[in-house]
């Protein structure tokens, strides 16, 4: 008989999220169920609001991708004004770009998704000298391992040593210590545990790094439609060399402890099943992000792959993205364009059911009713079809493109590891995705650093003056990837305010439930398939669900309570399809 | 009186110290392990005392509060939010002492970096709530939606609103400290028109709630409350929206970098302008240091790092309550301000519009802003 387990809370993400997963006689996957279970209602609150202050509010949709909706909410305005800020004012909006992309990557491997992966209890038995040694294993060609000689590590384990014989490990207690899909050695554990230890510090710096010119982190206040306020940071010699030190810090960093724990996880992890199955999923939609010049993006591709086919790239067409509500808790029927939603909540709640708890026994819970609705997220569809996005996406999408970059960051991982690129398509894969992203930031984003020096000599305008004529109407939209994935953001404005607002964001891509026509988002059907040792210890799920780096906050939002309609779709030439 | 409060101090860092803490090993070690000396822990503790609005010659019980803290067991609880002001918290001043003091705190439950999930993360919560009944600190980040019932959050197997689990969290709690200005006045899913009828957590129980509000607030204002609530075993002095005085008792204005211009009526007119090249003051592109409390002028964050102000951005009012709606447009001086067919008041419109904008005049200008008070007492 089939059994079911309800994780809720999953832990160690943004917001609030259950996964359910219906299990066989042999705990094999057979279904699952993915539902969000909060709604804020921040589009609905934007309307007929002054368009200026539209970014400062999409901002609060997520204080962990802090910048993100902050840039795509004063772009899409500046995109319906028909306005294109100063080059210096794009650049330094890439410079905050690389801050928040290093931060939210390393925080997430090591913060949230390494203790899925890391057995810190086990790296207590570990031989400091052995594990010093064995960190030289992993680092890329012409790099030494940082923060595992072998006088660190050896302090390292006597900090988490005293740290547990305290008999309460506080936030660290009754996780999945011991699991068997844990494959780490001792010593493979602690290098990984000091640089969990380490990551505290370094993604202060890379805090740092967004609030030179951003003045804060997290909720940077630096933008504004038209242009950036920091001209006097800009102008600052030592505030520049302060960004780029800490740029290199970051950038070394990423070489020496995230890439080698990566290969390191790659060759310890290759042989465990839920994390190198192959996904059931296999479109990839990502967008062009990070300008590094007048004419170029560090990731350029605008498009997607099908059916892991890395041969053949196709283009977007942006009429193409739409949303369906059919298992989300709103009413409304069929696909929308974004400027078309309609949505109005229509909570149904969770059903009476049962599941496994952490004993094992089969207890009462609220489950979701997979005929009805079980979701505040909505799923988003790109011509009727899911996709996932994410750092993967972006990686093999640029790939498949033909990104330079790219190619030369990917296949240089895929011949240290061994690895074919099949297993990119994996849980491993989206792990190690993230972390190949921020090695290309490392190491190609210091491009836009020295292209922004270069500009600031002959030109110093940061904004773009503009003016709101109350006798106009205006629609606009922002598109790009964000360290979660393709987000886009459309507004249209009417009587110099806010008429409407849509924000279509990463998470929801990758977590929304079924739609109409009966087609599973990532999360769903790559869960699909997966063997759990045991069925009171989900480990699996969650270092699965975690690999996505959910952001939950960000992908409840969206409503329009008056239903209008919002008229036809038009794609601005300024911005344009590229 | 200050022997009384010294004596009040010392019975209470007694009485803490007489509860089982978690660990056996003191912060001194905690410090000479990350490499600090005992002279670096006395001057933060100095330097703390002061930001508390303590005599210097209490230091010494601030750093023995310190050292107790991690008798001091936090829930923390996410509601409706956007987990930054965790991630504030996270990335506390390092490697100074308020990381330390963060850490060393008896974390018992926080979503975000636990390691248990699922089943084992509820059980981790019941018996937080359950072991530490009536002793632990209960920090909640995030707006309650009551709306409906409270329908729009859920959390846990049973799908228990977040209303629920709030009261009954609360109702056990020593002391509720509101990080952030979601859980103290709502925050921006409580901006008009509010679709999930959000509310500051005081609105829904009946204890008394301390906030530290800002979207997010600095992690020296959330360290800082706990450090008195250890210090003095209650809440800490408060205005009339329960705001430390010690933290939100003075306006931005009044310690900003380009107080100066002001006082000199020299502003930045538009974004990009040769004002803004100059660092003239922000008060005409929408400013709302006159009327925001809070320490970020003094503070400011990222290790004083920078704060929108000195990148060139005016306040928007973030610690203030129902800034999303009062504070907007954002880039408009307040004079200006008409949303929902709300008018600023007469103060600020004259002086936004008669006064600010002839030159020379500030001083005058300055007059009328300083009579702005903090709704104290």
């Amino acid at each position: 008989m089939a059994k079911r387990v309800v994780i809720d809370p999953i832990t160690r993400i943004e917001g609030h999220l259950r996964v359910e997963v219906v299990l066989d006689e042999n705990n094999v996957i057979k279904d699952a169920y993915s539902s969000a279970t909060l709604w804020r209602g921040i589009e609905v609150i934007l309307k007929g609001r002054d368009p200026r202050d539209a970014g400062f509010m999409t901002q609060r949709i997520c204080g962990v991708c802090t910048y993100s909706h902050y840039k795509a909410g004063i772009t899409a305005v500046e995109n319906a004004l028909g306005i294109e800020p100063p080059l210096n004012a794009k650049l330094t909006r890439t410079l905050l770009d690389f801050a928040l992309f290093f931060h939210d990557h390393i925080v997430h491997f090591y913060q949230l998704h390494a203790l899925d992966w890391v057995d810190i209890i086990s790296a207590l038995k570990a031989d400091p000298k052995k594990a010093s040694e064995e960190a030289f294993k992993y680092v890329p060609k012409g790099y030494e391992p940082i923060a595992t000689g072998e006088d660190h590590l050896r302090e390292v384990q006597k900090r988490v040593a005293k740290f547990a014989e305290k008999g309460d490990l506080g936030p660290f207690k009754n996780a999945y210590w011991g699991h068997q899909t844990m494959r780490f050695t001792p010593e493979q554990n602690l290098i990984a545990l000091s640089h969990y230890l380490k990551t505290l510090e370094m993604q202060r710096i890379a805090a740092q790094m967004m609030a030179i010119f951003g003045g804060k982190n997290p909720h940077p206040q630096s933008l504004t439609v038209g242009g950036v306020t920091c001209v006097m940071d800009l102008q600052d010699p030592a505030r520049l060399a302060e960004y780029m030190t800490k740029f290199k810090e970051l950038a070394d960093y990423t070489n020496r402890a995230y890439y080698a724990d990566i290969v390191m996880a790659a060759a310890a992890y290759g042989n465990e099943p839920s994390v190198v199955q192959k996904n059931n999923l296999g479109n990839y939609l990502t967008y062009r992000t990070m300008q590094t010049s007048a004419n170029s993006w560090l990731f350029d591709a605008c498009g997607y792959i099908k059916d892991f086919d890395l041969s053949k790239f196709y283009e977007i067409d942006e009429s193409k993205i739409e949303e369906d509500v059919t298992h989300s808790w709103y009413k409304d029927t069929g696909f929308r364009h974004p400027y078309n939603g309609e949505t109005v909540p229509e909570y149904t709640g969770y059903v009476d059911g049962e599941s496994i708890n952490g004993e094992g026994k089969l207890v009462h819970t609220k489950v979701a009713n997979p005929e009805g609705k079980y979701s505040w997220i909505k799923s988003p569809r790109y011509n009727k079809e899911p996709m996932e996005v994410g750092p993967l996406a972006c990686m093999v999408v640029n790939y498949a493109k033909g990104n330079e970059k790219v190619r030369k960051v990917v296949d240089e991982f895929l011949a240290q590891t061994g690895l074919p690129a099949e297993a990119l398509f994996t849980t491993l894969g989206r792990t190690a995705a993230r972390m190949l992203q921020t090695k290309t930031i490392a190491d190609y984003g210091l491009e836009a650093f020295n292209n922004l020096v270069e500009n600031l000599k002959v030109d110093k305008t940061t904004v773009t003056p503009y003016v709101i004529d109350k006798n106009k109407e205006y629609k606009g939209r922002f598109i790009g990837d964000v360290p979660r994935g393709m987000l886009s953001h459309w507004c249209r404005i009417k009587d110099g305010k806010i008429e409407n607002w849509q924000a279509v964001v990463p998470s929801t891509w990758n977590a929304g439930p079924v739609d109409g026509n009966g087609k599973k988002g990532a999360y769903e059907v790559n869960l699909i398939g997966m063997k759990l040792a045991d069925p009171t210890k989900p480990l699996e799920v969650i270092r699965n669900i975690h690999s996505y780096d959910p952001c939950i906050a960000c992908a409840v939002h969206v409503m329009d309570v008056k239903g209008k309609k919002l008229g036809e779709f038009k794609v601005d030439p300024l911005y344009g399809a590229c | 009186m200050n022997d009384a409060l010294m004596k009040q101090m010392k019975e209470r860092i007694e009485a803490l110290k007489k509860l089982p803490g978690v660990g056996s090993k003191s912060i001194k070690d905690v410090l000479e392990e990350n490499g600090f000396t005992r002279r670096d822990f006395l001057k933060w503790s100095a330097a703390m005392a002061a930001m508390l609005g303590l005599p210097a010659s209490f230091a010494p019980v601030v750093a023995e509060a310190a050292e107790v803290s991690d008798r001091l067991p936090v829930v923390w609880l996410h509601l409706a939010e956007c987990t930054g002001c965790s991630e504030s918290l996270l990335r506390t001043d390092a490697p100074t002492i308020d990381d330390l003091i963060f850490n060393y705190i008896n974390l018992q439950y926080h979503d975000t970096i636990m390691a248990a999930a699922g089943w084992q993360a509820e059980e981790n919560y019941e018996e937080a709530l359950e072991k530490f009944a009536g002793r632990f600190i209960l920090c909640v980040e995030g707006g309650v939606p009551t709306k409906d019932g409270g329908e729009y959050l859920t959390i846990g197997p049973e799908a228990e609103t977040g209303l629920a689990k709030l009261k009954r969290t609360a109702s056990k709690a020593a002391a509720i400290i509101a990080v952030g200005t979601c859980s103290s006045f709502g925050g921006i899913q409580a901006a008009y028109p509010n679709p999930t009828g959000t509310v500051g957590i005081n609105k829904v129980l009946n204890k008394p709630v301390i906030n530290v509000p800002g979207c997010p607030p600095s992690a020296k204002n959330i360290v800082g409350t706990i450090v008195y609530v250890i210090l003095y075993g209650q809440l800490p002095a408060v205005d009339n929206f329960n705001r430390p005085k010690w933290a939100y008792g003075l306006r931005i204005h009044d310690l900003c970098e380009r107080r100066g211009h002001f006082d000199a009526g020299e502003f930045v007119e538009q974004f990009g302008d040769a004002g803004a090249e100059n660092g003239f003051c922000l008060y005409k592109v929408g400013c709302k240091g006159p009327y925001t409390f809070n320490n970020c002028s003094r503070e400011r964050f990222n290790q004083h790092t920078s704060w929108p102000v000195q990148a060139g951005h005016g306040c928007i009012g973030c610690s203030e309550p129902d800034f999303w709606d009062s504070m907007a447009p954002y880039e408009e001086p307040l004079a200006n301000k008409k949303f929902m067919s709300v008018d600023a008041d007469a103060t600020a419109d004259k002086v936004g519009i008669t006064i600010l904008t002839v030159a020379g005049v500030a001083i005058a200008a300055h007059a009328a802003l300083s009579a702005i008070k903090n709704p104290k007492e």
